[in-house]
């Protein structure tokens, strides 16, 4: 006789606590399958942890963002952000979409040459630029986006001493009623700061003024913030216009927007609150076509979002390593994967799935990384199934900064893959080795 | 190890501590090893009856049913 499928004995207790008005559903959802390929089978072959990444998915959502914004507004272009995701193939993913590159340090420079981006498609953004760094991007007619004074200054005697004419931008913060209001960044608006430093622009020999940029913040799910933002862009451009008789070549929005992961201390779930792209680009539009920029004169329209391009096409796949049971009577799962390679779980209340489920008995859990580390929790409290050790699971929605921001602590970085839009799987970055990561270092000889 | 007497447990797993006050809710295999509790068998012979029953092998089971029952004690559900 076939034997009863098991799962573990639980005691829950009944707690009466204030009843759901939204009516959240309780149901836990499971993922058994990334791009048809069973989670199951991929741990098998490439170990646990490993992080996958969908390509289907990154041209799906691309082109989605795409349509919504060319639709409503003649001139626009996406410039892929590096520093979300800079793997290679993911980033030549974006270019062969159309996309050019945006870049915050001469590192990520050198990684968008290497993907065939032409100097004069790459946004070089960002306080750090060393005197290398801007001798080589004046050469290339990238487009140099000032963050400060000091730095005007100092692009201004390089490109004067290699007598070149560098492609300048003003990053510029201001007030478009969302809280916290970035200031760290470029040069105030409501100040005159921007204004001040545009005119000083505008009349230095080797300087072309190509365009005005900001960059309001992250995760903004109002997208009304980006029609004011627009607007106060557009009307600086329009001032330009009217003094200087110069026509900027490109309002740069940059990026921000949300996705549907759950901000820690959200009421509400990222899913249910996440603005669509139609949502930002019919407030971001209209502002600048409701402006006064003369329409026979668009500017071009940037773009620089990069976790609501590439989140949703990222997967951390692992495995349960314990459960233990806390000394309040709360359940713990230990997972192989930690806050070294998912430093989103700091921001995001982040999904924990299953690959199965046996039944939909819960326990409320605390979900651990596997670093001998206090911080290394992944969740703190989550209704969670039965799991035992060796168990398969999946955090969706991670293909934003964790490939970026992870962190050789501990543990050495895990694999990432790659599902083609032929289903097939390639290992786009190796699992760090011992031998490499040791390589970098030199004990002085009086210590051998 | 014996549940104590006047706990109740319904037949759909509604547990409910008459001492405390507390309810809990159990799933059915918790269910079927509390009635083996109240019934008296000792947990060696329960593992047996639930490895007899279920796909499971014996040191998983342990595991199982050592945090099951320190759940049991912590919720002052078992006669010391």
């Amino acid at each position: 006789m076939k034997k009863l499928d098991y799962e573990r004995p639980i005691l829950n207790k009944v707690n009466a606590g204030m009843p759901d008005k939204f009516g959240m559903k309780t149901k836990t959802a499971t993922l058994s399958h990334i791009e048809e390929h069973s989670v199951h089978d991929i741990l098998k072959e490439f170990g646990s942890p490993v992080y996958v990444i969908s390509e289907p998915c990154i041209r799906k959502t691309y082109r989605t963002a795409y349509k919504a914004f060319s639709t409503r507004y003649p001139r626009v272009q996406f410039a892929w952000s590096y520093k979300t995701n800079y793997m290679n193939a993911v980033c030549k993913i974006f270019h062969s979409e159309g996309a050019w590159a945006e870049v915050v340090s001469g590192f990520e420079y050198s990684k968008a040459i290497e993907n065939g981006i032409s100097g004069d498609q790459i946004i070089f953004n960002g306080p750090e630029k060393s005197k290398e760094d801007l001798e080589r991007a004046i050469t290339d007619g990238a487009m140099i986006h000032l963050d400060s004074l000091d730095e005007f200054y100092f692009l201004g005697e390089l490109a004067q001493k290699l007598d070149k004419k560098a492609n300048v931008a003003l990053r510029i913060n201001l007030d478009a009623g969302i809280y916290p209001q970035w200031d760290r960044f470029g040069f105030n608006l409501e100040n005159g700061e921007a204004w001040h430093a545009l005119n000083r622009i505008m009349l230095h020999e080797h300087m072309e003024l190509v365009g005005l940029h900001t960059h309001m913040g992250t995760y903004i799910t109002a997208v009304s913030a980006y029609a004011v933002a627009a607007s106060k862009l557009a009307d600086m451009a329009v001032r330009l216009f009217r003094k200087f008789n110069h026509s900027i070549k490109y309002l740069d929005l940059g990026g921000g927007f949300a996705t549907k992961n759950t901000l820690k201390g959200a009421y509400l779930p990222g899913a249910d609150t996440c603005p669509s792209f139609d949502d930002y680009a019919e407030a971001l539009t209209s502002a600048l076509l409701g402006s006064e920029l003369p329409p026979d004169k668009l500017p071009l329209l940037l773009l620089e979002t990069g976790r609501a391009l590439i989140d949703k096409a990222g997967y951390a796949l692992g495995s349960v390593l314990a459960n233990k049971r806390l000394v309040d009577g709360r359940r713990a799962t230990v997972i192989d994967i930690g806050v070294n390679m998912l430093f989103t779980a700091f921001w995001y209340e982040h999904e924990v799935l299953p690959t199965k489920l046996n039944s939909e008995q819960t326990e409320n859990t605390t979900i651990y990384g596997p670093l001998c580390m206090n911080i290394d929790i992944i969740r703190e409290a989550i209704q969670f199934p039965l799991l035992q050790k060796g168990d398969a699971i999946v955090i969706p929605r991670i293909g934003a900064y964790n490939m970026t921001q992870w962190m050789q602590f501990i543990k050495l970085r895990p694999p990432v893959l790659l599902i083609d839009e032929d289903r097939k799987i390639h290992v786009i970055r190796k699992k760090e080795s011992f031998q490499e990561f040791n390589a970098h270092e030199n004990v002085p000889k009086h210590l051998k | 190890m014996k549940l104590k007497r006047n706990v109740a447990v319904s037949e759909n797993g509604f547990l409910f501590n008459p001492e405390t006050g507390d309810s809990f809710i159990v799933n059915p295999i918790a269910k079927e090893i509390l009635n083996y509790l109240k019934e008296g068998y000792d947990i060696e012979k329960i593992n047996q009856l639930i490895l007899d029953r279920y796909e499971v092998d014996l040191v998983t089971l342990e595991k199982n049913m050592e945090d099951f029952l320190k759940m049991l004690q912590h919720n002052e559900l078992l006669d010391r």
